[in-house]
């Protein structure tokens, strides 16, 4: 059983959890992810490590409720536990000094973009940050960045808080105005990425992008995460989670996410219902 | 204790394992075989010739004491027949279950050319299941302590038999798994029917009793690497037996469409994850009344396509390239199988996945193929019939064609010398890698492989790693 030491709301729908596991915050790296099981039942669902500390001996997991299981996790409060946590997973993020590096969260995005912009920032590199999502309130770990960061720019697609508009619409002002860019890191939504790679495409600016599909046991075994990055299948468990977006098959990583939608709706439905029910007693 | 002549005896018939129907068992997830029972047992151990050479022991991986054994079925006594067994191997209600012993035991006994070997795999597992079920199972941790501790990673059948020995030698043995369940691909590979969960659970317990202690969730290389194990958790020696986990694909288009999985992923999805039960957190794609295809020829794809009946395929077809004859599969399964409603297509190979706009699987192209030279496997090797390509409407298929070893942990010890197959270097008589202190045995060493022969390479490496403990010579000479 792995305690959960703090769990708290970052924005609506969107929670914190700090969870104690020394082994894995002893060896984790940024852009790792770790696979969870929430109790005896549960499936196995992938997570990117939002932070670490290894003295202390815990992870920091940010966890949108979408699912049935994301949405069991983000009702744990301070002292309950999950039942399984399994990692670090894939590959670390690779960390070089570059010069211009700019990172880009979209959404819950934003919390796994975290520690790669300190790291980045840790490698002696400037480090810009755009961090966007639909509306203000669902902007997470913006005094995060601004401390990490050289740069801080805030998008919104409702032009609440920020620049009016998307991250990409913020990183092509960016390059018309002649900044050097020497790399990009994106990590949000699908169409996101794929909107930054496309972007960022015609200036062969670098661009990472770091991928979500479907896993069961995170270790290669299954396959099931596979993805194809320049023509060549990879799996993201273990030959990811990060990629060169330039070489990424965006549309199939899409489809392929969308193999359980009728499942996964009529399940977390249920869910739904379940919650209700209890919160009407 | 046999008073019936040789002339009686060889006079017996052998007594079949008693299986339910096949149209009964095929629409759900209840173990297909039954079982003798104790009259059946008897009668059968009653065969036995008790040969002076007992050459059915030589073709037993771990040296099951067979004649031993079985003369104490014939006399009635299964709780010290079970002792016997145990002796050598620590898991016979799993081995009793999936051994292929018509290539082993059974394929040796002086019986068997006349066509009717003794059923020793039965009659082992009869031997278990009395032992467990009338609670004789009372492992013991031994008395003499030696202060030694080994870590073994990954809990499959290689380094469950490599703890058990070590156990009973008196070492601290400490297992880890990736996984957040215990039994490796017995528990994620192999389906209920063939092998329910309760009875690999029931083993790792015992292994509990023997002061094994489990640790999961551990994926080694990862989260500990083995000079991490080594050298600060304190291990006097490490076994690797992670298996051979990495699915092969057969590299045709359309197969990352949804709707094609590797077999680890079809299985692991239903047997670890219990995709199959109502209610389930884990999905897997519904195949009621739907066309399901697995491609492959041994007992993972026979597991595969039984699965998918249960599952409620109206139709479930076996492709594999060579003929019949060829299949690595065990007899047994294939005839289950095809009792249970499976078609069989010889000679085929996928030549393209097909599927609609929203990326799910509709079709396959498929190439005829017919055999020719025989390959290094010494099979004969399938080639194309030109011309000869059908297409066909599926709704499912499954990719049974082999596991390459998973570089995971390889990847974090670049100390371990691997083949450029990506197998570990390991010595065959001694399980000793390349690097001093860490033993290796079972599919990550030889390639896919099967239970007994895993649990075998896990034996052999315990010898080894208590002779190792014992002297602290790593050098030791070759015997």
């Amino acid at each position: 059983m792995f305690t959960i030491l703090e769990s708290r709301d970052l924005a609506p729908s969107i929670r914190y959890l700090r969870v104690a596991a020394p082994k894995i915050a002893r060896r984790r790296k940024a852009g790792q992810f770790v696979i969870v099981r929430v109790d005896g039942d549960g499936e196995r669902i992938p997570l990117t490590i939002a932070d670490s500390d290894s003295t202390e001996g815990w992870i920091a997991l940010v966890v949108q409720g979408v699912g049935k299981t994301t949405k069991a996790i983000n009702l744990l409060e301070a002292g309950d536990s999950l039942s399984d946590v399994a990692g670090p997973l894939g590959m670390p993020s690779r960390i070089d000094e570059v010069g211009t590096a700019v990172v880009i969260g979209g959404g819950v995005g934003t919390a796994i973009a975290y520690p790669t912009a300190v790291a980045l920032k840790e490698a002696g590199n400037h480090v810009i940050s755009i961090i966007g999502a639909q509306t203000g309130a669902q902007i997470v770990l913006e005094s995060e960045m601004e401390v990490a960061c050289d740069e801080v720019y805030v998008t919104t697609d409702d032009g609440s808080v920020g620049y009016h508009g998307f991250v990409t619409g913020k990183l092509s002002e960016l390059i018309d105005e002649g900044r050097q860019l020497d790399l990009v890191i994106a990590i949000g939504p699908i169409p996101m990425m794929k909107a930054v790679a496309e972007v960022t495409r015609p200036c062969a600016i670098d661009t990472i992008v770091s991928l979500n599909p479907i896993m069961v046991d995170g270790t290669g075994m299954c396959g099931g995460c596979r993805v194809v990055v320049g023509d060549e299948t990879k799996f993201a468990c273990v030959d990811g989670p990060e990629f060169d977006a330039h070489q990424v098959d965006f549309d199939l990583l899409e489809r392929r996410n969308r193999a359980y939608a009728t499942f996964e709706h009529q399940r977390d439905s249920d869910m739904q219902a379940a919650i209700d029910l209890q919160s009407a007693s | 204790m046999n008073e019936l002549t040789k002339r009686e005896r060889m006079a017996m018939s052998r007594s079949e394992m008693p299986a339910r129907p096949a149209d009964e068992r095929n629409s759900d997830f209840g173990e297909v075989n039954l079982g003798f029972t104790a009259g059946l047992a008897v009668l059968e151990a009653q065969r036995c010739l008790m040969c002076r050479r007992p050459v059915c022991i030589e073709g037993c991986p771990v040296g099951v004491q067979i004649t031993e054994f079985i003369d104490l079925v014939a006399a009635g006594d299964f709780g010290e027949a079970a002792k016997v067994i145990k002796r050598d191997n620590s898991l016979p209600a799993i081995c009793g279950r999936v051994c292929p012993q018509e290539d082993q035991c059974e394929g040796a006994c002086v019986l068997a050319k006349k066509g009717k070997p003794i059923a020793i795999g039965a009659l082992e597992r009869f031997v278990a299941d009395f032992e467990r079920e009338h609670d004789l199972m009372h492992a013991e941790p031994t008395a003499i302590r030696t202060g030694k501790s080994v870590a073994i990673v990954g809990s499959g059948p290689a380094g469950l038999a490599c703890a058990t020995d070590l156990a009973k030698l008196g070492h601290d043995v400490t297992v880890f798994e990736a996984l957040h369940e215990l039994g490796g691909v017995l528990s994620y590979g192999i389906p209920e029917f063939r092998l329910p969960k309760e009875i690999v659970a029931a083993e790792v317990e015992q292994l509990e009793l023997l002061g094994v202690r489990f640790v999961t969730n551990a994926v080694i290389g990862m989260m500990d690497t083995i000079d991490d194990l080594l050298d600060e958790e304190g291990f006097d020696a490490v076994f690797i037996g992670v298996g051979a986990g990495l699915p092969r694909f057969p590299n045709v288009p359309g197969e990352n469409l949804i709707g094609v999985y590797s077999a680890n992923e079809f299985l692991t999805r239903i047997n670890l994850m219990k995709a199959y039960q109502v209610g389930s957190d884990t999905p897997i794609f519904d195949v009621t009344g739907k066309a399901v295809a697995v491609f492959g020829g041994g007992n993972t794809a026979m597991d595969a396509i039984r699965t998918s009946l249960r599952l409620g395929a109206s139709t479930a077809t076996l492709v594999y390239r060579r003929s019949r004859e060829e299949m690595p599969a065990r007899h047994e399964e294939v005839e289950h199988a095809e009792e249970e409603g499976v078609g069989f297509q010889m000679l085929t190979a996928p030549l393209a996945f097909l599927g609609d706009n929203d990326g799910f699987l509709t079709g396959m192209r498929l190439q005829a193929m017919q055999l020719g030279e025989p390959d290094e496997s010494g099979r004969r090797r399938p080639v194309p019939v030109p011309g000869a390509v059908t297409t066909k409407d599926v709704d499912m298929v499954v990719i049974a064609i082999g596991n390459a070893p998973n570089p995971l942990l390889a990847k974090t010890a670049p100390d371990l010398e691997h083949t450029r197959w990506g197998t570990l270097l390991a010595d065959a008589t001694t399980g000793r890698t390349s690097k001093r202190g860490v033993f290796a045995g079972g599919d990550i060493v030889t390639g896919g492989a099967t239970v007994i022969l895993a649990m075998g390479a896990g034996r052999t490496a315990a010898a080894s790693i208590d002779e190792f403990l014992r002297t602290d010579d790593w050098e030791r000479s070759v015997q």
